[in-house]
């Protein structure tokens, strides 16, 4: 099987061909404002660098920062309206609460709030008023909304309301983008709502950038079903993932993650991912990003979804070092190291050039950097060493002293001997290691419910055939799939032996038919 | 009992009103005094701050101020934090539960009170002041978060456990006009909420001015205030949250360091468990372990029991300040686990049989962290 794998970072797009799990071709280029030419660029180069190899691709799989840059950046959103699903319930605080208001400027088309939804033990709430979905739909029609999300109360319970207020919208306004929230969040209505809207927002967006991508592959001859990476350190077919966007918006530091797993071999470890501006440490567990399972905040919006467990540090190898009082970063040089940076003839002290100066890695021209003094130079190194110290022991699970994979662009800016850490692992490829997790990312399903009144043991069998379902919906190969993860909370107050159950399993990605022929056909 | 149709105009009574500011303290504060349960306060923050940009105000008094004969409404939403996960909280439905009791009673309220004011609930007695007009007085029934109605100052007191009304976000309402005591209360409450979805605002037994300036934990409400205050100064200078709360509220820091283990299970309609944290820095070397019944309820510092119910004990995250929660507690978080005295009343002998640690079945005695 050969797999092309890409991933933008803030500062660099990677590329990488895989050919029977093998790195065969990488390379790196520079993430542009638009990031889309970027990875024209890196494709381009990939395969002129490849040559035959690039033939008969079986599949690519794109990490992209597309969709949390439209957040940040508040660009390229589509204005959305929100159904609730849930009056009398909830009525005081409306879709949109607690949004920074510019975002909601750039989001919020209008809202509506409709009787229904269900209790916690899956009785309605009141009878589900279709008529009000209907004329809402009709409403968000004349006034050409094309994106339009849904919440029902407690719908990852029982998401019939939704799949029905869904079937409404969309027999109304045949157009529209409808993202129905259980199939992203988790209990809890307005970070599950949230994430909802900014799905619905931002599915245009997916669609238009997807397709660029698809064009782009074949210009440059590739035919082959393409994939993107989410979250969670899977992936989904192109045309699944582009009507779940938000599931991808922070798939770049777990693709690093899961490239330092799969290059290193270990399932169970600690990975720093030094970039040219920021540094990401994450825990892996069982070859998989630990998840947050709480509220995180993108672009300001409280969200609960699949996240992962991350540490985000200003330290890359563009961070600018000043001196007296010694500081680094936040700010950094970026892409523009190679042409800033002292060892590459610039004028800019960066931690590349401390690093350089103390003798480190061989990078550009150490001459440059013997000019600085020797004492900025070791404090400057040991406030890295601090900082990654500090931040290693946040992240660990316990006292134990866990192996540090380093990767990225800057990997050789993690010191050996890490205090309260295990070994530094250095893994070949360590620079492109987001590129060869994008590549070798697999394919998951899920399930999240209140089970009432059911032995553990068959709540737990119930959502895995769910998860499992899942799975095979989203393109994994069902022969395959293992179980990954089990959480089993009992809810307090609630009467009898209430639990919550999620599952999530894991499989490798199912060759699509058309694909294997095409590949023994030509 | 005196007072009736007409409720006193507390004319001259000094009123303080509170603040947008103080609105993000209280939600810092009330958290912190929830003890790890209560519910987070975030629903009703963001309730009490829609009112206020909608013009709303709450006005906040002294206990004493009270008249002996003016009713007093305790109000609190009962039920279980992740069903109001999803259904939120809203002021129309603790309104109208005053409202219901007023006629059910025949009285009309001078002000409102809250019920418990560790948690979420702090907020619900000022959602219905803010629509009401009324004063909050500055005290509660708790002191902090507890489980159970007969956890309260007024069950301590002996007060008179009925009516009780609790109103749902439907046209339902569910009167207890009379129940043999404070326990029974509390069932029969529970299997009602129980059906109405885990989610149901209380307007609890009226109590009178006397009554409020006699049994209940007076000046509660400040404190709260003045926790979240304290708190988010620091945070806002850069300074240690957690040793500025210590000072301002002497209270005790019992370990710092990082949680290791966490275990839940619900029995008996609780969230009950326990989690145990390594010492870091200056612990370093000791462990603790902390039982919970939604909130917490007995430490062990090195297998010796060092802190009790009802002092609360409260799990603080070591750099902001703030409350982590029983249901939310994991694994590898850095906190800072700290005492604060409980209210005087719980002190006493019925006080402890109500609220110590064998009413939540640890078989030990009240431990004393603090001289009073």
């Amino acid at each position: 099987m050969k797999v092309i794998g890409i991933d933008v970072g803030g500062t660099s797009t990677d590329a990488v061909l895989l050919h029977e799990r093998e790195v065969r071709h990488y390379v790196k280029t520079t993430t542009t404002a638009d990031v889309s030419s970027g990875i024209s660029a890196a494709l381009e180069t990939l395969v002129a660098k490849a040559g035959p190899d690039a033939q008969r691709i079986d599949a690519v799989m794109l990490g992209t920062t597309h969709f949390t840059n439209a957040i940040v950046e508040r660009r390229g959103l589509t204005p959305t309206a929100a159904i609730r699903i849930g009056m009398p319930a909830t009525a005081f605080l409306e879709p949109f609460t607690d949004w920074p208001s510019d975002l909601a400027e750039a989001v919020r088309a209008r809202h509506f709030m409709v009787r229904g939804g269900h209790e916690y033990d899956g009785r309605p709430i009141v009878p589900f008023d279709a008529a009000a979905v209907e004329s809402a739909a009709r409403e968000i029609r004349n006034a050409g909304i094309r994106s339009v999300a849904i919440t029902s109360v407690f719908s990852p319970l029982d998401a019939t309301l939704e799949e029905h207020a869904g079937q409404i919208v969309r027999r109304v306004y045949p157009e529209a983008g409808i993202t129905l929230s259980h199939r992203l969040g988790r209990i809890g209505l307005l970070p599950r709502e949230n994430v909802t809207i900014l799905n619905a927002s931002l599915v245009d967006l997916a669609r238009t950038k997807t397709a660029a991508f698809a064009e782009g592959l074949r210009k440059v001859g590739i035919d082959a079903p393409v994939y993107l990476t989410q979250n969670d350190g899977t992936i989904a077919r192109m045309e699944q993932a582009a009507e779940l966007p938000i599931l991808s918006v922070a798939c770049g530091p777990t693709n690093s993650m899961r490239g330092a797993a799969f290059l290193s071999g270990m399932a169970n470890a600690l990975v720093v991912d030094v970039g040219g501006t920021t540094t990401d440490i994450g825990y892996l567990r069982q070859g998989l990003p630990r998840q947050a399972n709480r509220v995180v905040e993108i672009g300001g919006v409280r969200t609960l979804f699949q996240m992962p467990d991350l540490l985000s540090l200003p330290l890359g190898g563009g961070s600018r070092v000043t001196a007296a009082p010694l500081a680094i970063g936040p700010e950094s040089v970026g892409f523009r190291l190679t042409e800033l940076g002292r060892v590459f003839g610039g004028d800019v002290t960066t931690v590349t050039d401390v690093a350089v100066a103390a003798g480190a890695p061989l990078l550009g021209d150490p001459r440059r950097v013997a000019h600085l003094p020797d004492g900025l130079v070791s404090d400057a190194m040991a406030m890295v060493r601090a900082t990654l110290e500090d931040a290693i022991d946040r992240l660990k699970p316990d006292a134990e002293p866990r192996p540090v994979i380093a990767v990225g662009g800057a990997a050789f800016l993690v010191p050996d001997g890490l205090a309260g850490a295990g070994d530094t692992v250095r893994v070949p490829h360590a620079a492109v290691a987001n590129a060869v997790g994008a590549a070798m990312a697999q394919v998951s399903g899920e399930s999240d419910r209140i089970f009432r009144e059911v032995p553990r043991d068959e709540a737990i069998a119930a959502a895995t055939t769910a998860a499992r379902t899942d799975a095979v919906a989203a393109g994994a190969d069902a022969d395959t799939l293992e179980v990954v993860e089990v959480e089993d909370l009992p809810l307090a107050y609630l009467p009898g032996n209430s639990r919550r159950v999620r599952v999530k399993v894991l499989g490798d990605v199912a060759l699509p038919r058309q694909s294997i022929l095409a590949g023994t056909g030509a | 009992m005196s007072g009736g149709p007409v409720p006193h105009d507390l004319e001259g009574v000094e009123r303080t009103t509170l603040t947008e500011a103080g609105i993000d303290d209280l939600r810092v504060g009330a958290w912190i005094l929830g003890t790890g349960g209560g519910g987070d306060p975030y629903y009703g923050y963001l309730c009490l701050k829609k009112l206020y940009a909608q013009g709303r105000m709450v006005d906040v008094i002294d206990p004493q101020d009270l008249p002996d004969d003016a009713y007093v409404a305790a109000v609190n939403q009962m039920g279980s934090p992740l069903p109001a996960e999803e259904r939120l909280t809203d002021p129309a439905t603790v309104t109208r539960a005053i409202r219901e009791m007023e006629t059910y009673a025949g009285i009309r309220f001078t002000a409102v009170m809250p019920w418990e004011i560790g948690g979420g609930n702090a907020f619900q007695p000022l959602l219905a002041a803010a629509m009401l007009g009324l004063p909050v007085v500055d005290a509660d029934a708790m002191g902090r978060a507890f489980p159970e109605a007969q956890m309260t100052s007024f069950a301590v007191k002996n007060f008179t456990c009925h009516p009780l009304v609790m109103a749902d976000i439907r046209p339902n309402t569910v009167i207890i006009s009379e129940a043999a005591d404070w326990k029974w209360l509390e069932r029969l409450r529970r299997r009602a909420c129980t059906e109405l979805g885990a989610v149901a605002a209380t307007c609890n037994p009226p109590r009178t001015g006397h009554e409020v300036k006699t049994g209940s934990h007076l000046y509660t409400v400040g404190k709260a205030l003045r926790i979240g205050r304290t708190v988010r100064r620091a945070q806002a200078e850069h300074c240690d949250a957690v040793a500025a709360l210590l000072e301002q509220e002497r209270g005790a820091e019992l370990l710092r360091g990082k949680v290791t283990d966490v275990e839940r299970q619900t029995t008996g309609g609780y969230l009950r468990g326990r989690l145990d944290v390594a010492g870091l820095d200056s612990y370093a070397g000791s462990t603790m372990r902390i039982a919970f019944q939604n909130e917490f309820t007995v430490a062990w510092r090195d297998d010796e029991p060092c802190a009790t119910t009802p002092d609360l004990i409260c799990v603080l995250d070591q750099d902001s300040g703030e409350a982590i929660g029983t249901e939310v507690v994991r694994f590898g978080q850095r906190v800072a686990v700290i005492a604060l005295p409980a209210p005087e009343m719980l002190l006493s002998e019925r006080g402890l049989e109500l609220t110590g640690p064998r009413a939540f079945g640890h078989d030990l005695d009240f431990h004393p962290l603090f001289t009073r």
